[in-house]
């Protein structure tokens, strides 16, 4: 089970309150995290990753474990904790005002 | 007794503004979509029931919602913009080329016959068109593959495709205009485009006459009279009387003919309004006076409009999609200012007053008429 965090916007999107917990065959890594949680919620297509290129959105972050997992490859695993559902994939927003 | 809904995109979310045709006592929903960047929602004239809005922000990207029960309940529906084959370069800010990248939907254009048809005009600039609803979009590739693609420029609000104008008279025939490429006229229902761009001048260019880089800021038809086009330009109000074969400069008397903004009356086709600008780089009403101009005479002449409008201290801008009619027997007009305010004039534009004063800046309104 892997554990997910959205930010605000996306949660009130999807219509979500709280973490997302995603239930999952196969290595859990960005890419397959993300298809997972593309699956159970279409409406977040296109939000996180572009729909034609797949890229990540430019204002949007991958962290778990106190690491900046934004740079790692889609299919890089994840850190054990977040396969196992100890610790959270956090998807986060820029910061920004306005 | 008729109804108006008015549909107004912001900052910060979407709004829809009702009244009956008296235009005395609002009803204000929203926000729709709060914290979103709404650039635009508009509804279906073969079913006003079926409303679209384009909602984005810099981080989430673009989404489309649809309403089928004119602005209670919304559902997303499809988002994905993807250019139809190589998409080539068109110029940066600098000069550069500069990949085509998909940035957000400006305008959405219902068809006047099918509520689920709808065009898309999208930043980098193309046209879009669904058949189905919103579910899915197909690009018409013909416009942004133009021979002159690769020369157009971003203005500095993006390289937006901003009007999309279809014909009543003929479904074979498109209008839209980009910023700052210009403006450009299909007979094909979009497979091939033509830049009728001719008479325009703009100073900045390289070639002032250039048939392309013109920076048109929004055009207006009325109905009844689809070969005449109005435009508000950079600078210079302009209209076409053959479909964009040739243009004429309109300005005449106005204060000063910077604005984006421009409409006309929904029975008088040859009454005009704008909201002159004080200048490209000064975006508010010259001397703090919020005025709409109005022509009765289809251009040349204008007389300003300021009762119930502020005329001291007031500096917001009216944006290009921010200006819209009705079509009761006594035309409506209303405008949204990036300071929150829609106002709407009753009476074709001789007095004013507010609808709401505090929304986040408005980017867009659009008025249905109903029964």
């Amino acid at each position: 089970m892997i554990r997910v965090v959205l930010p605000a916007h996306l949660r009130t999107l999807a219509r979500i309150d709280g973490e997302v917990r995603l239930e999952m065959d196969g290595p859990a890594t960005q890419r397959s995290v993300l298809d997972a949680l593309e699956a159970r919620y279409p409406v977040l297509r296109g939000t996180i990753r572009d729909q034609v290129s797949h890229r990540r959105r430019a204002f949007v972050r991958f962290f778990a474990c106190e690491e900046d997992l934004s740079h790692e490859t889609p299919d890089s695993p994840l850190p054990e904790e977040v396969a196992l559902g100890k610790e959270p994939f956090l998807i986060v927003g820029a910061m920004a005002g306005g | 007794m008729s109804r108006v809904r008015v549909l107004v995109g912001t900052r910060k979310g979407a709004f829809v503004l009702t009244s009956d045709g008296s235009r005395e006592q609002w009803r204000v929903s929203g926000p729709h979509f709060a914290g979103w960047e709404i650039y635009h929602v508009a509804g279906s004239t073969a079913d006003p029931a079926r409303l679209y809005a384009s909602q984005s922000t810099s981080w989430f990207g673009q989404l489309i919602q649809r309403s089928d029960d004119g602005g209670e309940t919304w559902r997303p529906v499809g988002n994905r913009f993807g250019y139809d084959g190589a998409t080539g370069t068109h110029q940066w800010y600098d000069g550069t080329p500069h990949p085509w990248e998909f940035a957000r939907v400006w305008h959405l254009e219902p068809s006047p016959s099918d509520p689920d048809t709808v065009y898309a005009g999208v930043e980098d600039a193309a046209l879009f068109r669904s058949g189905d609803g919103g579910e899915s979009w197909q690009e018409l590739p013909g416009l942004r593959t133009h021979p002159s693609g690769p020369s157009w420029q971003p203005g500095a609000g993006g390289m937006c495709l901003h009007t999309v104008l279809l014909d009543p008279r003929d479904p074979e025939r498109i209008y839209a205009a980009i910023s700052a490429a210009g403006a450009f006229r299909s007979d094909d229902a979009g497979k091939t485009w033509r830049p009728i761009n001719h008479g325009l001048k703009s100073e900045g260019i390289p070639d002032p006459d250039a048939e392309v880089g013109h920076c048109v800021h929004r055009l207006a038809m009325h109905p009844s009279r689809p070969d005449v086009l109005f435009m508000q330009k950079h600078w210079d109000v302009m209209r076409t009387d053959d479909a964009g074969g040739s243009w004429r400069e309109i300005s005449g008397d106005l204060p000063t003919d910077f604005g984006f903004a421009i409409d006309v009356h929904a029975h008088e086709p040859d009454t005009v309004y704008v909201v002159p600008i004080k200048s490209d780089s000064e975006h508010f009403p010259l001397d703090g006076r919020l005025r709409v101009y109005r022509s009765r005479s289809g251009g040349d002449e204008w007389e300003p409009l300021t009762n119930g409008l502020p005329q001291k201290d007031c500096y917001v801008n009216v944006l290009r999609d921010a200006m819209a009619v009705d079509s009761l027997d006594d035309c409506g007009i209303y405008f949204g200012t990036t300071g929150g305010q829609v106002y709407v004039s009753p009476d074709a534009g001789d007095s004013w007053k507010p609808i709401v004063r505090d929304l986040p800046a408005v980017l867009s309104v659009e008025v249905q008429t109903l029964p």
